[in-house]
């Protein structure tokens, strides 16, 4: 029985402006959702070549999910300044910048990137929705918020030749464009927007345009990419990258506070390793006073790499006549982590990293065992079994490749 | 059928709490009998073939509230319990409709497709919902302690009571505090902006009322509908496998596993009282009974006024159970169904016809309705909560065919020149054009009708006034107040006469949950 003729893409899943190609291209049939999208999770049957294009050639990624918010109006800056932790007064016409906001509590509800389209035209993207909290937040604004996430489509292109694809399909050059900078151009008199940002930690760029030039614009770039590996890529291999670059994922390692059913679920920007986005020298921003506190007494949770050290795992598989096992994609288990055998933490997503070599984590631990180079006990399960094997807290990100930030000579 | 004359405990009433108040008794080594008035055992949770091939749940519909430690404890799938989800709640509207899904993305898109703000602000209602469920549960869980005169037990239920609200947020606090306060107009228009999410949304707010959605009270029925538990998941509804008269039997089965007698076609006279104790019964063919104790499953008016003589019972809960507001609001039409309804904005067979169709496009529509009802008229375009049982069990309708139950509000009891046959005729008509409205093939299907007005309800099943919760569930007629101020607790003023019934704390719905508490409230006192 098939009741399709009566729930169409209006009551059903969401499918993307690219779903026409992703579909075809997808030789796994595995989809995952991504906001009532239907979001490939890896073209290929492994995720392996993917997540190599994206450290070794260029990986395209279709993030159109991505909540998308303009706002325009005189008093767009200073209702942006007051929703988020940074600075926007000193984001420039074609700066990006990455940021948390809380709510009254300090307890962060989003992140995501402000774009400063033009003096007073900005646009916001997050991984939930936010359109209730941005007009909650705008009253008695002159300002105009729109939800342009199903207008505007996105891809992203990371990895280190995603320069050159660029250049070779775009009216100007990209070699000036700047980490965290965006520039208009034109893929063939379509004009796109191009930042020069993602969620790799590698080389890469995000292209904006609109949902009716979506396919033109996928074709173009696998068209002129093909030479410099370009690779559809899905999010299992996304999702690998992203621990390599530290950075968190809403709903995966932290939970948002308008979504936290319990007190305990929060997070401040601080808790989540995002302390350096949180510019108390602002004069007021929605949930300074909170976090005002929270610095002076410091916060009791900190987010922080840690590394699952080698040795000792290969010994615990060894012990039952295996080979060390290593996690073939990335997981995202809440894991307990201890330290003299009291739980001090959790790790949220870990992965092994198939480029470092190293098996990685991104780990919740009171904030007294956040110190570089302490060593805790990281909970692992073997042949059934729960060892505990020792873990180091590391710097993030874990790989940081040069090129993420540099541009040609 | 038995040929013992003296039990430890008799049950009048075989509805659901009365047999499950039987079965725990029985469960404890009690010897008890169940007496039913009718032939069928059930009460209002009975499915009966009205139509030949066509299975009628004919007054209770869906299953909610019932606590999953009594489908343990008293074994109920083993005995037949089988609960299947209702995945949907779809509003036909004029040209359009509203639909939510299991799907929390479909549901969001759907929303989402009326108002962007509404479908964010559901993403946080139903968690919130949840949570002050969870924290009126214990609540509800808790045997009503006697606030005049506690007892040591009191004083420790009390205790316990304050020690859980002291845990509750303040955020959980001040919206327990509306909801006990407000109408679950006002309280949801706080919440959203799409009118048919918050019409059909507050509609579960005057279920069993004699209250419109504006009506201050409304927002606790409301959360009390929210809190349907299944399978410890909150807010989920089901639909028993072969009706609702299928819970009462698994129940009866398991009572008779414990050692229960039950008979059907006994109905009961009077409690027999002795020295202002109760020490049995009399059938109204003349065979008397003696027991224990003697628990009545029946609504608090007949229980206390007509069971048992008033000179028996103190004026002032004589006084109290007169008061209590029973008013019956709420009529059934059962409908055997050639095929399927095939509605306007979304034709054909679907998803949508999976779950529960809530003819609720507007709050002026139910308060319409609510407005005829309280002049004395049943509602010329009522409200309606109605599911199709055969597109979730086959079995309740031959191959191909159909049955539809529409629960029908408002339908006053006290209609202007009483209920009569014409009456009832011309409120099934209503029905049927109002559903003809958003679904024209629905006269062109009819093969039979069951229209069930309040007055049927109460000469046919035996709901006093034909009201399905056995008194209003209205705040101050909840916990310590249900039914009676100080006899809240299962006891009467009579010694060793128990009440079960859903007029006793914590309410009406197919919960099991007054049988459970009463039972260990009196095995508790046996000594």
């Amino acid at each position: 029985m098939s009741y399709r003729n009566q729930f169409n893409a209006e009551t059903q899943l969401k499918l993307s402006p690219f779903f026409d190609r992703t579909s075809q291209l997808n030789e796994s049939q595995e989809w995952r959702r991504w906001s009532g999208y239907l979001s490939a999770t890896n073209y290929e049957l492994t995720h392996e070549n993917e997540y190599f294009a994206i450290r070794t050639k260029a990986a395209l990624l279709d993030i159109t999910p991505l909540y998308k918010y303009l706002i325009q109006g005189p008093d767009a800056q200073r209702f942006l300044d007051r929703l988020v932790t940074r600075n926007i007064n000193i984001c420039k016409v074609g700066q990006v910048m990455y940021t948390p906001w809380c709510d009254e509590d300090g307890k962060v509800i989003d992140d995501g990137t402000v774009q400063r389209i033009s003096e007073r035209k900005f646009r916001i993207t997050s991984a939930e929705p936010n359109l209730e909290w941005l007009e909650y937040n705008a009253l008695g604004m002159d300002l105009i918020i729109s939800d342009d996430s199903v207008t505007t489509a996105a891809l992203a292109l990371q990895g280190p030749n995603s320069r050159k694809i660029l250049n070779a399909v775009s009216s100007d050059s990209l070699n000036s464009l700047k980490f965290f900078w965006m520039m208009d151009t034109m893929f063939n008199d379509i004009p796109v927007s191009i930042s020069r940002t993602g969620y790799t930690g590698d080389l890469g760029y995000e292209i904006w345009m609109d949902t009716n030039d979506a396919l033109f614009i996928w074709d173009l770039l696998l068209e002129k990419g093909e030479p410099y590996g370009i690779t559809p890529t899905g999010l299992q291999a996304l999702d690998i990258a992203r621990i390599e670059a530290g950075l968190i994922l809403l709903d995966v390692d932290y939970i948002s506070s308008r979504h936290a059913i319990v007190e305990s679920r929060k997070s401040s920007p601080y808790e989540l390793g995002l302390g350096w986005a949180v510019k108390m020298k602002k004069k007021d921003f929605i949930g300074k006073q909170a976090l005002g506190r929270e610095v002076t007494r410091g916060p009791e949770w900190e987010f922080v790499g840690i590394e699952i050290e080698w040795s000792e795992l290969e010994n615990h598989y060894r012990n039952v006549g295996l080979a060390p096992g290593l996690p073939s994609t990335a997981w995202r288990t809440s894991t307990p982590i201890y330290k003299n055998s009291e739980q001090v933490g959790y790790a949220t997503s870990g992965a092994w990293s198939p480029i470092l070599k190293r098996y990685i984590a991104l780990a919740h631990v009171k904030s007294h065992y956040s110190k570089i180079g302490t060593v805790l006990d990281f909970e692992l399960k073997v042949e059934h079994f729960r060892k505990l094997t020792s873990a180091e807290v590391v710097n993030t990100p874990f790989f940081d490749p040069e090129r993420k930030r540099s541009c040609p000579e | 059928m038995s040929g013992i004359k003296k039990y430890d405990a008799i049950v009048i009433g075989g509805g659901h709490n009365g047999l499950t108040a039987a079965a725990y008794l029985g469960r404890a080594g009690k010897k008890v009998l169940v007496l039913e008035r009718r032939y069928v055992l059930g009460g209002a949770a009975v499915t009966e073939e009205i139509f030949p091939g066509f299975k009628f749940s004919v007054c209770s519909y869906v299953v909610s509230l019932m606590k999953p430690n009594i489908m343990r404890e008293l074994m109920l799938p083993r005995f037949g319990l089988e609960l299947l989800p209702l995945e949907s709640t779809f509003t036909p509207l004029e040209n359009d409709y509203l639909i939510r899904t299991a799907d929390a993305d479909q549901t969001f898109r759907e929303i989402a497709r009326h108002s962007l703000r509404d479908a964010e602000a559901y993403l946080r209602f139903g968690p919130l919902m949840g949570q002050i469920g969870m924290a009126v549960r214990p609540i509800l869980e808790t045997i009503a302690p006697n606030a005049i005169r506690p007892s040591l037990s009191d004083l420790f239920a009390g205790k316990k009571l304050l020690d859980h609200l002291k845990t509750l947020t303040s955020e959980q606090f001040e919206y327990l505090t509306k909801l006990m306060t407000m109408s679950s107009a006002d309280f949801l228009d706080e919440w959203f902006e799409f009118e048919p999410l918050k019409s059909t949304m507050c509609a579960s707010g005057i279920i069993g009322t004699f209250m419109g959605p504006r009506s201050p009270g409304s927002a606790y029925v409301m959360l009390h509908h929210y809190m349907g538990d299944i399978d410890g998941a909150f807010r989920a509804w089901g639909f028993q496998r072969g009706g609702t008269g299928a819970v009462s039997l698994a129940i009866a089965r398991s009572a008779e596993h414990f050692g229960a007698d039950i008979m059907t076609e006994a109905p009961v006279e009077k409690v027999i009282v002795k020295n202002g104790q109760a020490v049995g019964v009399a059938l109204e063919n003349g065979d008397e009974y003696t027991s224990d104790m003697v628990i009545s499953g029946l609504d608090p008016k007949l229980s206390f006024l007509k069971l048992v003589d008033e000179s028996d019972l103190p004026s002032d809960f004589v006084k109290d159970i007169k008061n209590f507001r029973i008013r019956g609001s709420s009529g059934k039409v059962n409908l055997a169904l050639d095929g399927l309804p095939d509605f306007t904005c979304l034709p054909g067979d679907g998803h949508h016809l999976r779950g529960a169709i809530s003819i609720s496009p507007s709050y002026d529509h139910l308060e319409k309705a609510y407005d005829d009802a309280k002049y004395g008229n049943f509602s010329k375009a009522p409200y309606m909560d109605i599911i199709l049982p055969s597109v979730l069990d086959p079995e309740m309708a031959p191959p191909g065919k159909h049955v539809m139950s529409c629960f029908v509000q408002y339908a006053p009891y006290n209609i202007k020149g009483g209920w009569d046959d014409q009456k009832r005729d011309a409120f099934g008509d209503a029905v049927v054009n109002t559903l003809a409205r958003f679904a024209p093939n629905i006269n062109d299907i009819i093969l039979h009708r069951q229209v069930l007005s309040p007055a049927d309800l109460e000469s046919i099943i035996g709901l006093t006034e034909g009201n399905i919760f056995h008194g209003e569930l209205t705040l101050q007629q909840l916990f310590s107040f249900r039914p009676a101020v100080k006899w809240a607790d299962y006891k009467t003023p009579i010694k060793n006469y128990y009440q079960c019934g859903s007029g006793t704390h914590p309410g009406g719905g197919i919960t099991g949950s007054p049988g459970e508490m009463a039972a260990k409230k009196i095995l508790g006192q046996w000594t």
